[in-house]
């Protein structure tokens, strides 16, 4: 049990617990202190010496500075603000000479924070690393020009168990680089980018391709997003984690000149639909087991490159977005008239990875890409930003026809929802109307592996949900024990799933993430359908198109393969 | 051993890398911390210009402070060491290393040699245990200390080569309260000296036989990081943190010297903090590109080195710098 103690803050008595830094409880309590290396998921690194703070001994740096009872720390004296103003314009030199090639943050925190200080940022110089421009696939883009060796990135990849990135070279060429471990490869999950306080590590941007396609004349160009967006996308704007702004977003989607807007949940019942069936007929059949859910491209990734011999376990479905840009450019197309080929689908995911995913050949259909871009959360509110809509102040609109979901499809967007989504449609076939049950809080949560013991069919389900590679490097190992410990096993490369996503509102803490959950869940709590195969439009598609093609054209609409991959394959 | 602890705290016994912190208390924090396996670390790391006495050390006494390493392994209970080598030494002194770890494993004792890129990070102990640990060779956050979990997390005890070779006189009643000085003049190394730990500058350079000729002045405790003393101060000061003495010539030129301080700080930045590493790169660079001293840039820089960096590598920087200031130059 943390001891409280109070302790003082610019004269100002504030109460905090023992063990707590100095730096840490002014965040709390939103007092600016400027700060480029700490993150509270995350080693206190104290490289940046920003977040400076002077006792009545000396200048020390808050994040490593522990509150005691009766401590005095001054945040504001010309003494402090003189050194960090310092420390800024050396680490800061030469950054905005990387300004054009970054196009990223706006408004750009670096920038934000060098006029703060009036900081002059030519006053000091940096030797270029003579390193390379780093392109993960189409995901991740890294310039070590621009990194100031603050070591987030390799930190949080680590603790999500990739340990791609590290540090090199020395003094002031020190810079983020791949290891050069061959049996090491990158997940483009893009935690990186959600931890770079710098913009040296960012998602490869699409912007411009989709502002491109918004232009074209002929195109039909819909837009949908993910499930996790919502709850995730207000803050920033001002709004508390977890806020669901789903009308909020429909409306600046229409804003910003997308000519329909639907809804990924939509493709997530329909993954939902045939993953489950894939798991029942599975259960029918006595295995094999487990299986593995799959639209999480990070993990598929990583069992591609580490876990092989497990691809024959991952569910054939293809994940929501993929299956939905294939259901408008078919179905939808030929229901509306509308010849596919203009058809330009634009994602918003909280991912990097899905920017990867989507340019993958063998989602392909006729040579067409389900998906044509994928933005993230952070370029859809830089898009905003740019025409200077503010998402807090808009009304609330219904998006169109295919955007209609179940609540199970909103809690695909958190650890453990897609397991769940797809055992409530399973449980439901399995038992049919004796089925009442519809939640399974057990796979809920912020744990990094759950696990429970599920009836259904009248059988025990043996179910696991985990989230990060390092979590299911534990579950991989215990498969190697025991290759049918489990029946079904959910894996997302994020922490607590797509609301930690790479692509995601900076910052994104495990405090964050948590109330992002709670916001999804509150959305299928007061969902009317909550089962993803009662969503109409979902079964619209499945039982009267799907059903109507061939066996081929089913297998090219709705499932995908996997393969082993080689290192940057 | 608790003889020898109870001497080792009466005769005062100092670390002798630089930071003379007392040897009993480190013996005495490792002793009480708790842990299922506990290491020693022997630094021979002698990272900075001007320091060389820790490879006169090993070459002419080596079972001296291996006597001292053992000494120091049977106190913290653990038959487990490491010894540092800078690359270069090791490959020098190699075969009569391996003899001498060769006969303290006869007795049970393991000694690994760790053979370090050499860099002046390497004297900064946590940076040391990170090196050893194959991870990225820069200063850990303290605390917790070595003493409480060093190397792989175990409580470490971390000596100099000369602290050995000290705590193995207090043993054998041979302490008699001298140190060894490196002497050298503008980088060139002049020798070794074993002489009282009290005797001013002046003394130390008189016994030695090496008082130049010509006007000079000094720099002590190390070439880069020492502070800097004029020639009538040498008769008063005396040789703090590592044991050396490096005499410059009165018209040596301040901007080189300066460049010289400056390059080497720039070059054995290991790259964590921001004032260390972008100040000494920017030290330098702003003092190439410059006809005069810039005097007011180069100390706010230093000012902000000193105040905010992370390890007292990157401080250091403003004791040479001050102190030439002051005691050279005459500026304020």
């Amino acid at each position: 049990m943390q001891r409280g103690i109070s302790f003082l803050m610019d004269g100002k008595r504030y109460e905090a617990l023992e063990g707590q830094s100095v730096l840490q409880v002014a965040l709390d309590h939103h007092i600016n202190i400027p700060h480029f290396c700490f993150h509270e998921d995350l080693p206190v690194g104290a490289h940046c010496r920003l977040c400076l703070v002077e006792t009545k001994e000396k200048v020390v740096p808050s994040c490593t500075l522990k509150v005691t009872q009766d401590l005095e720390v001054l945040t504001q004296t010309p003494r402090v603000i003189a050194l960090r103003k310092k420390n800024l314009a050396l680490l800061c030199a030469g950054h905005t000479e990387r300004c054009p090639r970054c196009r990223q943050k706006e408004p750009c925190p670096v920038l934000r924070i060098l006029q703060a200080y009036e900081v002059d940022v030519e006053q000091y110089t940096r030797p270029k690393t003579g390193s390379p421009f780093l392109r993960l696939a189409t995901a991740v883009e890294i310039d070590p020009d621009c990194c100031i060796g603050c070591n987030k990135c390799v930190e949080m990849c680590q603790k999500v168990g990739v340990g791609f990135l590290t540090l090199e070279g020395q003094g002031a060429s020190t810079h983020v680089a791949c290891t050069p471990n061959e049996k090491i490869d990158c997940l483009y999950c893009g935690q990186c980018t959600a931890h770079c306080p710098v913009g040296a590590a960012r998602e490869q941007s699409a912007i411009k391709e989709v502002e491109a396609a918004l232009e074209d004349q002929d195109k039909m160009v819909i837009a949908q997003m993910a499930p996790s967006i919502r709850c995730s996308i207000g803050e920033a704007f001002g709004e508390v984690p977890g806020k669901d702004m789903t009308g909020e977003c429909y409306t600046a989607l229409r804003l910003l000149g997308f000519d329909r807007v639907f809804d990924v949940n939509f493709g997530a019942d329909l993954t939902t639909w045939v993953e489950a069936h894939e798991l029942v007929e599975r259960i029918n059949q006595g295995g094999p087991f487990p299986l593995f859910t799959a639209c999480c491209p990070g993990w598929v990734k990583c069992a591609e490159f580490y876990y092989p011999k497990w691809l024959p376990h991952l569910t054939a479905a293809r994940s929501p977005h993929m299956l939905a840009g294939a259901a408008y450019k078919t179905w939808w197309a030929k229901k509306e008239g509308v010849d596919p080929q203009k058809i330009v689908v634009v994602s918003i995911m909280p991912c990097t990875s899905k920017k990867y995913e989507a340019c993958q050949e063998k989602f392909l259909i006729d040579g067409w890409k389900p998906v044509d871009h994928v933005l993230t959360t952070r370029e859809f509110v830089r898009m905003l930003r740019a025409r200077s809509i503010d998402l807090s102040l808009l009304k609330k609109s219904e998006g169109d026809s295919l955007s209609h979901h179940s609540g199970a499809a909103a809690i695909y967007g958190a650890s453990g929802g897609v397991m769940e989504s797809a055992l409530r449609t399973a449980a439901w076939i399995l038992d049919g109307t004796h089925m009442e049950r519809v939640t399974f809080e057990e796979v809920r949560g912020m744990k990094g592996i759950k696990k429970a013991h599920v009836q259904m069919g009248g059988k025990t389900l043996r179910v696991a949900v985990c989230a990060t590679k390092t979590n299911a490097d534990f579950l991989l190992q215990e498969l190697e024990k025991d290759p049918e410990a489990y029946h079904y096993i959910e894996v997302m490369a994020c922490p607590g799933g797509c609301v930690g996503g790479g692509g995601q509102p900076i910052p994104t803490t495990d405090r964050i993430i948590a109330k992002r959950i709670a916001g999804l869940y509150g959305i299928d709590d007061d969902a009317t359908i909550r089962r993803a195969h009662e969503n109409p439009l979902a079964k619209e598609f499945m039982e009267q198109y799907i059903s109507s093609l061939s066996a081929e054209r089913q297998q090219q609409l709705l499932y995908t393969r996997y393969q082993p991959r080689q290192r940057f394959e | 051993m608790n003889d020898l602890f109870s001497w080792i705290k009466e005769e005062g016994l100092v670390g002798r890398g630089g930071a003379c912190y007392p040897v009993w208390k480190k013996w005495e924090a490792v002793r009480q911390a708790s842990g299922a396996k506990k290491y020693v670390i022997c630094n021979a790391s002698e990272g900075e210009p001007g320091v060389f006495k820790d490879a006169h050390l090993l070459e002419m006494f080596p079972e001296k402070v291996f006597e001292g390493l053992r000494l120091a392994m049977e106190f913290v209970e653990t038959k487990e060491a490491f010894f540092n080598f800078n690359r270069s030494l090791y490959e020098r002194l190699s075969s009569k290393m391996e003899y001498v770890s060769r006969q303290m494993r006869k007795q049970g004792y393991a000694i690994t040699f760790f053979k370090e890129t050499p860099s002046y990070i390497g004297g900064e102990e946590t940076a040391l245990l990170n090196a050893i640990e194959g991870k990225r060779v820069e200063p850990r956050l303290k605390p917790p200390y070595p003493s409480q979990a060093g190397l792989f997390g175990c409580p470490t005890l971390i000596h100099n080569v000369e602290t050995l070779f000290d705590i193995a006189c207090v043993a054998d009643n041979t302490f008699t309260h001298e140190r060894f000085y490196s002497i050298s003049e503008n980088e060139k190394p002049l020798g070794v000296h074993h002489l009282p730990d009290d005797w001013t500058i002046r003394q130390v350079l008189e016994e030695a036989e090496c008082v130049p000729s010509y006007d000079f002045f000094v720099q002590v405790g190390g070439s880069a990081s020492g502070p800097v003393f004029g020639s009538d101060q040498a008769e008063t000061e005396h040789v703090s943190g590592a044991g050396s003495i490096e005499m410059y010539p009165l018209t040596t030129d301040p901007k080189e010297l300066l460049q010289h301080w400056f390059d080497f700080y720039a070059r054995e930045s290991c790259g964590k903090c921001t004032p260390c590493k972008m100040g000494s790169y920017n030290l330098a660079q702003l003092l190439k590109a410059s006809q005069e001293i810039p005097w007011q840039e180069i100390m706010e820089i230093v000012d902000t080195m000193e105040a905010t960096s992370f390890c007292a590598l990157g401080s250091s920087i403003a004791t040479p710098i001050k102190t030439y200031r002051r005691n050279i130059l005459g500026l304020g």
